[in-house]
């Protein structure tokens, strides 16, 4: 009863007119980045962050969110339509969708992925509603080491479980963690890494950092690759209204990949392909034609769209209560909490009920907001995809520029803007994830001092991860899954050999 | 698949520079005895270790052959031209947008950018460039009083 109390206060927020444009503003910018390929969430908040200094916290954060379940919505238009996928968590839908699409099908397709979207984003946003206060209740209760125990769980999941060689998933993040240590040390004030630059002293902007590989880097690589093949965009053709079969195959997969979705998303476990992947494979599994699957089947949307959106909002779970950021767009936002003086943990339900409630209440309207966005009005995104290349990706350096440039008006950021530009370029040709990179710079600060705050009351003895229960066992957990994969190539190996 | 992965090897290299730059500027951070236990080069430390064995085993990885990527694509080749361009692009922005002011260094960055991804059409790009930079520049300068380098044209905004 609290929680809806709690929750009804937050929809007195969210519904002021004021906040309600904020929440549309939101969910239209944020459709418009997930349908143009090559910008995501993460770029577009990392763009807005300096909105921080002129906005109030709640109304920015309505905006963030909006955005980050808008781009939800408007990447599946681009991966039906375009075949492109935006993120690797709609590869799927481009997969199913695209065929779909090109049987005449797309206007049935788009439909399933946005009701789908609907659907996993209002039971995602239920789920962190009931969540959310579970979670905090057990977290108050942990110290620095279980802390720290859990963010280095997280930051295994995130570098080395998911994407293809954990290798290179945990270079990226100890470069980003690199990146974070830079800048003066808050607990004892010396500089680190400063390399003698004034402008390094309070570290490197995480804006610098998100525009420069997910901008510049993105772009350079998609130059220097671009004249081999332009995509095609499949017409909309065919209604937009499902037929009754079309619904009769949706809705039990749209709950099927909400239930996978939203307790991956919601475990530091992170990455909404997962999820996405499993839904499919399950879809397939129980589906009477699986023979149409990869010719277009409906059942192949419907499933790992709304696990895709079921995650994105579980991901919010662990970022609200414990304040610990599981993908690139998450730790983006952490970051604009932090601008505010506020610190994500299982103290921001009490200390800032209205901001919390007021944000999870305008993901409830955003959800609404967005089915309508992207059902009727779909012919309006699918004009966005006709801007040219060319002049799309001289738009999105212009905006690159201001974004960093805006700071502090200092070519030192903008050089370095370049610099990890060119790093993200290197990145994406050599398949190193960039996430990991953001994620470890947001997140390794707030790990080093929850390190040294445990080790500080156990005067110095690092045993103190393991004496702990939880948090040994959470070490045991991060241990595993950074092992697992490999025993398992092992087992398989060996079975193989006993087979020849 | 060609068996060089030179690319790849540089690439390692490269991380094995950084754990080492890492170390290094890790001995000059002063610590103060009152933090000696867990003072600030503990994670600085665990850093540096960190890259160096991910350097190694990149290093092992990319001698053997190295890992499926772009670089082993024959359809992934290089762009030399366009790539070219958008460096040359970005090499003009930050030394022209202090003298020149925003809109002009962006016009220019804009137009760039879009030769690299094969447009041929200059006149058109420029007027759609300039366009843009100026009303982005009186969104961010104007509305939102974000201050983004004024120069020869921003004072008639």
């Amino acid at each position: 009863m609290e929680t809806l109390a709690a929750l009804g206060h937050g929809f007195a927020v969210a519904l002021t007119p004021i906040n309600l444009l904020w929440a549309f503003a939101g969910v239209t910018v944020g459709t418009a980045v997930g349908v143009l390929p090559g910008l995501g969430p993460a770029l577009t908040i990392a763009l807005l962050l300096p909105i921080t200094f002129k906005v109030d916290a709640t109304a920015a954060f309505i905006l963030f969110a909006g955005i980050y379940y808008g781009a939800m919505y408007g990447g599946s238009t681009t991966s039906i339509l375009l075949n492109t996928p935006g993120e690797s968590a709609t590869i799927i839908t481009a997969l199913e969708g695209n065929r779909m699409a090109r049987r005449g099908r797309a206007g049935a397709a788009l439909a399933t992925a946005a009701i789908g979207s609907f659907v996993a984003g209002t039971l995602g946003t239920l789920g962190i509603t009931f969540v959310a206060p579970v979670i905090v209740e057990f977290a108050l209760r942990f110290g620095p080491a279980e802390y720290f125990a859990l963010m280095v769980l997280a930051f295994v999941t995130v570098s080395a479980v998911l994407g293809n060689s954990s290798v290179r998933g945990l270079t990226s993040l100890f470069f980003g963690i690199f990146l974070g240590l830079i800048g003066v040390d808050l607990q004892t004030g010396q500089p680190r890494f400063t390399f003698g630059l004034d402008e390094l002293l309070d570290g490197i902007n995480v804006i610098v950092v998100a525009v420069g590989l997910f901008a510049v880097g993105e772009t350079l690589y998609l130059a220097a690759r671009h004249r081999f093949g332009r995509d095609e965009i499949i017409p909309m053709r065919g209604s937009l209204w499902m037929t009754a079969e079309e619904w009769k195959r949706s809705w039990k997969p749209w709950l099927r990949g909400s239930a996978i979705g939203f307790p991956i998303g919601a475990l530091p476990a992170g990455g909404a392909e997962v999820p996405t992947f499993l839904s499919y494979y399950l879809e397939k599994k129980l589906s009477r034609k699986p023979e149409e699957f990869g010719n277009g089947a409906i059942e192949g949307v419907a499933g790992p769209e709304a696990a895709n959106n079921a995650s994105a909002a579980g991901v919010l779970v662990p970022m609200l209560t414990l304040g610990l950021p599981t993908s690139a767009t998450a730790a983006i936002i952490l970051s604009a909490f932090q601008s505010y003086g506020i610190n994500p943990g299982p103290l921001l339900l009490q200390n800032q009920p209205e901001l919390v409630w007021g944000l999870i209440a305008s993901l409830y309207i955003g959800n609404v907001m967005l089915l309508v966005l992207n059902l009727p009005l779909i012919g309006l995104w699918v004009r966005i995809l006709t801007i040219p290349a060319p002049l799309l990706y001289g738009g999105i350096l212009v905006f690159a520029t201001i974004g960093t440039y805006g700071i502090s008006n200092s070519p030192i950021d903008l050089i370095l803007l370049y610099l990890i530009g060119g790093i993200g370029y290197l990145m994406r040709r050599y398949d190193f994830p960039t996430a990991p990179v953001i994620i470890g710079m947001i997140l390794g600060p707030l790990a080093e001092q929850e390190f040294r705050r445990a080790m500080g009351i156990s005067q110095g003895d690092p045993t103190v991860f393991l004496t702990h229960p939880l948090s040994a066992f959470l070490l045991a957990l991060a241990a595993l899954a950074l092992a697992a994969p490999h025993l398992y190539r092992l087992l398989v190996r060996n079975r193989g050999d006993k087979a020849a | 698949m060609p068996a060089r992965a030179t690319g790849q090897i540089v690439l390692a290299t490269g991380v094995l520079a950084l754990a080492g730059i890492v170390a290094q500027q890790t001995t000059v951070i002063p610590v103060s005895p009152l933090y000696a236990k867990v003072g600030p080069t503990v994670f600085p430390w665990m850093v540096a270790a960190g890259l160096a064995l991910l350097g190694l085993l990149l290093l092992i990885e990319a001698l053997r052959g190295g890992w499926p990527a772009d670089d082993h694509d024959e359809q992934t080749r290089v762009d030399g031209r366009a790539l070219g361009w958008v460096l040359a692009g970005l090499v003009a922005n930050v030394v022209l947008i202090g003298p020149l002011g925003f809109i002009l260094a962006s016009t220019l960055l804009f137009c760039c950018v879009a030769r690299a991804f094969g447009s041929t059409q200059l006149p058109r790009d420029a007027a759609i460039a300039f366009v843009f930079a100026a009303l982005t520049y009186v969104g961010f300068a104007r509305v939102l009083g974000i201050n983004i380098g004024a120069g020869l044209v921003e004072r008639f905004f």
